[in-house]
């Protein structure tokens, strides 16, 4: 439920940054967000079209890549995905680990014309 | 022709960008902030008015209250003598920046050490809003069972401390405390533990030792 505020600072950069570069219309934004970021990015598409409107970014296509929660083994160095049931190292069986990825939540680009 | 902008930034959402005026108040005020997060029947309350009667001879404390509904839980803190604010979220299921925000002005903020607040009982979204306060505590308990940093791992990777309590009854439940610490220490390295009974009063002085500390390092930092 706190998708509509995010949704709302996603836009403000983009709006930012098509200012800076000069531009008639946001064609697509390029987001990237990771599992452990806890955002929906259904939400997040649900609230854009709300957001958007009446701004030059109206329309513009969300396009997600989103990054798996892994986990690193400080044992063995292998890297494996989150799951929830247990932290240990499919490999060496170790339980000495850290978070690897996931924690990502940035706008990685725009398009623009 | 669509040409592609680099942008590379991180979203940091309205409540961040309050959380950081709040942060900027309680440092004006001198108010060492702590976030008290947990799932309901924790024992959030319990772990406050211990922490309160222990050091409100010390310092001085104030108190912010979240609850879907009803003055309870602001009501069983401010019997012990210390200002105490109820917010009531309405349904909402954490308290966010802006909520805070509007609390603090119903505070004596000058006049205070240390604000603690305690968020609506919920192990998912208080974690992804910021408040502002200088310390976020997760407050786990024994009968919740020890799969929950496996479960709900954006909370517990999110904060400062963890406070397991209701150690007195870890005998009558199947909790493998090395189970819960391993998928604690693979999410957030180092975090600082304290188990203990609010009931009993069993760890509680550890705890209280390291929040006196934390004040008075913060009142330090300050000078």
């Amino acid at each position: 439920m706190h998708e509509l505020s995010i949704t709302q600072s996603i836009l403000d950069i983009a709006l930012r940054h098509a200012e800076q570069v000069g531009c008639r219309r946001i064609t697509r934004l390029n987001l990237v967000i990771g599992e452990l970021s806890s955002i929906v990015d259904d939400s997040v598409q649900f609230y854009w079209d709300f957001v958007s409107q009446d701004t030059i970014a109206a329309g513009a296509e969300l396009h997600f890549e989103r990054v798996p929660g892994t986990l690193r083994c400080l044992s063995c160095d292998h890297t494996f995905p989150l799951n929830g049931r247990d932290y240990a190292c499919p490999v060496c069986g170790q339980t000495q680990v850290v978070v690897a990825g996931g924690d990502e939540f940035r706008l990685e680009s725009i398009e623009v014309e | 022709m669509a040409k592609r902008v680099p942008v590379v930034e991180q979203i940091m959402n309205a409540n961040d960008q309050l959380a950081v005026a709040n942060r900027a108040r309680l440092d004006a005020a001198g108010v060492f902030g702590v976030n008290l997060m947990a799932s309901p029947g924790a024992g959030k309350t319990s772990l406050i008015t211990r922490t309160v009667e222990a050091l409100k001879d010390d310092f001085r404390i104030g108190a912010v209250d979240g609850d879907i509904a009803t003055t309870l839980d602001a009501d069983r803190i401010a019997a012990l003598g210390v200002p105490a604010v109820q917010i009531n979220t309405g349904g909402a299921c954490h308290l966010d920046a802006s909520m805070f925000q509007s609390a603090l002005p119903q505070l004596p903020l000058d006049e205070l050490d240390l604000l603690v607040v305690e968020n609506v009982g919920n192990l998912v979204c208080p974690a992804s809003f910021k408040l502002g306060v200088h310390c976020s505590v997760l407050v786990a308990s024994v009968p919740e069972g020890d799969d929950k940093p496996y479960k709900y791992p954006v909370m517990y990777r999110g904060v400062d401390v963890l406070v397991l309590n209701k150690m007195d009854v870890l005998a009558a439940f199947e909790f493998d405390v090395d189970y819960f610490r391993r998928g604690v220490e693979a999410l957030n390295p180092g975090l600082l533990f304290f188990p203990l009974s609010c009931k009993t009063g069993e760890g509680v002085d550890e705890w209280l030792m390291w929040l006196r500390g934390e004040i008075v390092k913060f009142r330090e930092n300050r000078e």
